[in-house]
């Protein structure tokens, strides 16, 4: 009759339980992956702005003896273009102007656009109507050649280019930010604080505001990679960032032509965009996370 | 109970334009709430009951609803309510008239902290430093019974359970000390433990504040236990209206009737003795009401308890309806045979007994 000792199954029930409760209570784990981008993006912005002390080269000096040096040759990092300027200065110095876009362009949209989004979403009827056919007015249009449009009147120049994006990329975040108001104020803690006899204003800002908020700051993320894409597009065009400033995009599209023998000419400030998207993308999930507490 | 009156409502309409036509949730209330008086709306669902609560606090939707009649808000002159401008609205609400919900789970902001609504709440209508907020909003807590007010300030809504979420939402309620409290459907999403522990925390608090408080419910135990007043509602309209004693004692409208015939047996009969949990099937079946409530769209002439009154004559049904005076003060029926209605009762339990 004797038989072997087992587990009882609460018993395991409660280990595996336990096991995941360490896990999802740890808050740091939760935040890693905030903590992660935001590292990426500190040790991206540190070098940027400390570009002089990490490279002794001027970003925009020709060198027309050492033209297209591979990395690691001749003293330097990451080699030379085809005018013998260092790769690396130039990645270091472009990249505070392609971060000053990512953040001038986007901070300015993101606050924009969300004002209007809540404001048509909470009050509706007419001014909802008006905002909303504005919008449309901006989607009806492609996107691009409205914003080379406005270059081309504005005269082509980094800042007409935040001018340019500012004027027509809010139009996103106030749609994703009315439909996510419609949503919540139709949800009874609204019903409760108008109860309490708030105002409109706070209403909207403190009760409808940190409940939709991070969907379009999640999305400001994407659009500030976006806006980097953008402004190197913009760049490959000839109207953003102007010849010799090393902005990536138009470093990119520098060494298109060279690509097959020299790859580190157009690679490298790609491989910077890159980094520099997935700090923000990192940053976003975990904003999403940490700005939705009890969403699991 | 009844002193002065706090809220007059006369006559009130709110009819709401529907795709599938005009719906008359409130066709015809009146009623009063005294000084420091606690009345109870008890009806079917979609009766009225919360359209009734919401157009009083102004809190239906602009588009779409059209109310007529006088809210009078005692304190605030003659005033009618109806025609106030939202900013003015906005000052009566929170300050001196409060409303607390029937879902806790939803009435609290998901994403902020039980102490920074409360926090916003005691701030919202008193000027006041945050040392002095922080101190009052401890005490609220305290008062309404949350352990461990300093830890459960920095929860967030979905770290409390039902119960707790109800008294922090009554706290924040309570927060501006408000001359009126509206509590809609309070314990209706609670099970029953709760339900008792919140109601009885809910007259302690109009106990000791001396505020008025309109309890909306569809259970009829919990409206006898706690108010001075009933009020029945039925198709939108008060088909009962009367102090407790009476109404539980001689119930004059057919509809009030089925519903104390639906309680089970022991629940709710003498106001007083009902601590006790409702003991099912000691006195035969529990009787429902045949038929469903009426619809509220193109509503047809006549008494809308009709179709379902064990009473109904072709008068009933061409009448136009007014509440009738019965034989007590104060007691007032919206039915033209009342009288048989009470005699029907008596008849009736001894014909069970």
């Amino acid at each position: 009759m004797s038989q072997a000792w087992v587990m009882h199954p609460s018993e395991a029930l409660l280990k595996v339980a336990e096991r995941t409760a360490k896990r999802s209570s740890s808050t740091g784990r939760r935040r890693l992956v905030l903590i992660a981008g935001l590292a990426m993006l500190g040790v991206a912005i540190i070098c940027f702005v400390g570009a002089p002390l990490l490279t002794s080269y001027n970003p925009i000096k020709l060198d027309v003896l050492h033209p297209l040096a591979p990395p690691l040759t001749g003293g330097h990092l990451l080699g030379t273009d085809q005018f013998g300027r260092d790769i690396f200065a130039r990645i270091l110095y472009g990249g505070r102007i392609d971060l000053a876009i990512a953040f001038g362009a986007t901070s300015v949209t993101l606050v924009f656009g969300t004002i209007v989004g809540l404001v048509a979403g909470y009050f509706g009827g007419w001014v909802d109507n008006l905002l909303m056919r504005i919008v449309d007015l901006f989607f009806a249009f492609p996107f691009l050649v409205l914003i080379i449009a406005i270059i081309a009147m504005l005269g082509p120049s980094i800042f007409n280019m935040f001018v340019a994006i500012w004027i027509t990329s809010w139009v996103s975040y106030a749609r994703i930010m009315r439909a996510q108001t419609l949503v919540a104020k139709k949800q009874q803690y609204v019903l409760a604080a108008r109860a309490l006899g708030y105002s409109r204003l706070r209403v909207m800002f403190r009760h409808i505001l940190p409940n939709t908020a991070s969907s379009v700051i999640v999305f400001s993320m994407v659009d500030a990679v976006g806006n980097i894409i953008l402004a190197s597009a913009l760049g490959f065009l000839g109207l953003g960032a102007q010849p010799p400033s090393p902005e990536w995009g138009t470093m990119i599209s520098d060494g298109q032509n060279y690509i097959l023998s020299s790859w580190w000419i157009a690679t490298l400030p790609g491989v910077a965009i890159v980094f520099v998207g997935v700090a923000f993308s990192l940053i976003g999930d975990g904003l999403a996370d940490i700005l939705r507490p009890g969403d699991r | 109970m009844t002193t002065d009156a706090l809220l007059s409502v006369r006559d009130l309409h709110t009819y709401l334009a529907t795709r599938h036509g005009v719906v008359r949730a409130v066709d015809g209330v009146t009623f009063t709430v005294g000084q420091a008086e606690v009345v109870g709306v008890v009806g079917e669902s979609g009766c009225g009951k919360t359209v009734t609560c919401r157009t009083i606090m102004g809190l239906m939707p602009r588009r779409g609803t059209y109310s007529g009649g006088e809210v009078i808000y005692h304190p605030r002159g003659d005033a009618n309510l109806l025609n106030l401008s939202q900013s003015q609205m906005q000052q009566l609400r929170g300050a001196h008239l409060a409303m607390i919900f029937q879902d806790p789970m939803t009435a609290l902001n998901p994403v902020r902290t039980i102490g920074d609504q409360l926090l916003e709440a005691v701030t919202a209508h008193a000027a006041m430093t945050r040392e002095e907020a922080r101190g009052r909003a401890l005490g609220l807590l305290v008062r309404v019974g949350i352990p461990a007010p300093e830890q459960r300030m920095r929860d967030y809504p979905f770290q409390f359970s039902g119960g707790m979420l109800q008294r922090a939402l009554i706290a924040i309620a309570l927060a501006s000390e408000p001359k009126l409290l509206l509590a809609d459907e309070p314990t209706t999403s609670l099970d029953v433990i709760i339900q008792d522990q919140i109601l009885s925390l809910l007259l302690e608090l109009q106990r000791d504040t001396g505020m008025s408080m309109i309890l909306v419910s569809h259970d009829l135990a919990v409206i006898t236990e706690v108010c001075d007043r009933i009020i029945v509602m039925y198709g939108g309209q008060v088909v009962e209206n009367g102090d407790t004693e009476t109404i539980i004692a001689q119930p004059s409208h057919p509809y009030t009737r089925a519903l104390l015939d639906a309680l089970p047996a022991g629940a709710g009969a003498p106001p007083a003795g009902a601590g006790g949990p409702p003991q099912v099937g000691e006195r035969g079946k529990l009787r429902s009401i045949p038929g469903s409530p009426p619809s509220l769209i193109d509503t047809p002439p006549g008494c809308r308890f009709a179709p379902r009154c064990p009473l109904v004559t072709d008068e009933c049904r061409s009448w136009m309806t007014e509440l009738l005076d019965a034989a007590e003060a104060g007691h007032q029926v919206r039915c033209l045979r009342h009288e048989e209605a009470r005699r029907h009762r008596a008849w009736q339990a001894s014909d069970l007994a």
